[in-house]
């Protein structure tokens, strides 16, 4: 996969794309899939949800990071949850200011986006041993992998469930005179479950290699 | 530096993290406030025209076609509970007017009678929106509240002239379970409302949600079907609904407007 026009290093362009397709968090290391059940019901939601997740995952990174050599070892979880947690509130509070409907129903999962482990996990595992620039980008490339697969489930679960993609009717449903009758459980958090597995299914059929010994 | 571990500088640095957090926190909070009441205060709105059926679910409005609806249409008064009289015209804004705000207010608001629907105070002044055709009043929203299960739900209900005909109903704001007592806002469940009638034959506030299905609202006029999987939230629908029917509620204003003695 080539970054053409994206001024970055080979190690750089691996540490931003890998967490796209390769070592995507939801599909591989089935991280933060909490979420991914609540909110992609409908596409719109999945997108909005994608972003907040990308937008706070990169910002902590990139603070994580930045204080990185200073934080005192005892309270660096609580110091990430701080940065976290803040970042959160201001996305939420953007969110009520600009798009209130959306944020009615989405406000309860962005708050949860404090406790999604692919936010923690990324500052944790990867913004305290990394220098700002690649945690930036280590960050950016988690928020994207999680929108992808949010964004894959909820295009399914939206055409299937009501027969729409962004509120636009792309299969014309029975009951307005058109001929597709749509799959109620689609609209319900288990089918998210089963099209999350189908998902992880197909991926580690195309990559072999991330399957597990038994 | 003192050392990164020692306990002066953890308590150093966690302040200092505090200190940066807070401010960016309070900062967004405050400078975003106006923007978030602007919306809100433009949903609420919106809401009416719902529950008017002046606007279709889903739509999505501006503030300029909102108001424009609001100047053609509606006329906003507000009442005084105590005595169901309309508040005269010109002395205050109705429509800036806040409810809510007045409600949490101890000089613009008293001590509700005991009831079942959960209300602690009620205002004084409330706001009911008429709206016109011509020069008549076709419909009369009146807003209503009280507790669910988690929260307080907020709606607004809209009767034709003849004050018992329900023509619209929406729950504006609700924390209840999504997908079983957060059904109260589906249009769907809403459109079941449309034809019932609130008062029964004695005018005294009848309607109830009810389980195993209501008939048509022609049948079945003091009936609506409960949700499924939330007793609690249908219930408390229910209450809430019958309270501000009551005489502590719109009561006094309805009777006054049906028999005539105000326009």
């Amino acid at each position: 996969m080539s970054a053409v026009g994206l001024p970055l290093g080979s190690a750089e362009r691996k540490v931003l794309l890998d967490p796209v397709l390769v070592n995507n968090p939801i599909g591989v290391q089935v991280l933060g899939i909490c979420s991914a059940l609540a909110v992609t019901t409908r596409v719109d939601k999945a997108l909005v949800m994608g972003v907040g997740v990308t937008l706070v995952v990169a910002l902590a990174n990139l603070a994580v990071s930045l204080v990185r050599n200073y934080t005192p070892g005892s309270i660096r979880i609580i110091v990430q949850l701080s940065i976290i947690a803040s970042l959160v509130i201001l996305f939420d509070q953007i969110l009520k200011a600009t798009l209130y409907e959306l944020s009615l129903e989405l406000s309860v999962f962005v708050g949860l986006i404090i406790t999604n482990c692919i936010v923690m996990g990324r500052a944790e595992g990867f913004a305290m041993q990394n220098a700002p620039q690649r945690a930036l980008l280590d960050g950016i490339g988690n928020g994207l992998g999680y929108s992808l697969v949010l964004l894959l489930v909820a295009i399914a679960r939206e055409l299937l469930g009501a027969g729409k993609i962004l509120g636009v009717t792309i299969l014309p449903l029975e009951k307005d005179g058109g001929w597709y009758v749509p799959n109620g459980l689609m609209l319900l958090a288990p089918s998210a479950l089963f099209v999350i597995g189908l998902l992880v299914w197909a991926l580690r059929m195309w990559k072999p290699q991330l399957q597990e010994k038994d | 530096m003192p050392k990164r571990d020692s306990t002066r500088y953890t308590i150093l640095f966690a302040t200092a993290v505090c200190v940066v957090c807070a401010l960016l926190v309070s900062v967004a909070a405050v400078s975003l406030q106006p923007r978030q009441a602007a919306a809100a205060r433009l949903y609420m709105e919106k809401n009416v025209l719902l529950a008017g059926g002046l606007l279709e679910p889903g739509a999505d409005v501006t503030v300029q076609e909102v108001n424009r609806i609001f100047d053609e249409r509606i006329r906003v008064r507000l009442v005084d509970l105590a005595t169901g009289e309309l508040v005269p015209e010109g002395k205050v804004n109705a429509r800036d007017y806040d409810q809510r705000k007045a409600r949490g207010d101890p000089a613009a608001s008293h001590v509700a009678p005991p009831n079942n629907a959960g209300i602690g105070r009620l205002p004084n002044l409330a706001v009911v929106y008429f709206i016109m055709k011509g020069d008549a009043v076709d419909q009369i929203v009146i807003p209503v509240e009280g507790l669910g299960m988690w929260g307080t739900i907020y709606g607004f209900l809209a009767l034709d002239r003849d004050t018992t005909t329900v023509r619209g109903l929406t729950y504006y704001d609700q924390k209840e379970t999504p997908g079983l007592g957060g059904e109260i806002s589906n249009p769907k469940w809403q459109m079941l409302w449309l034809g019932r009638r609130i008062y029964d034959d004695q005018w005294s506030p009848s309607i109830t949600l009810i389980k195993g299905g209501a008939g048509s609202p022609e049948a079945d006029p003091h009936h609506v079907d409960a949700l499924s999987g939330a007793t609690v939230t249908s219930n408390a629908v229910t209450r809430l609904m019958r309270f501000w029917l009551t005489d502590d509620g719109f009561g006094k204003f309805l009777k006054r407007f049906r028999e005539g003695t105000q326009t």
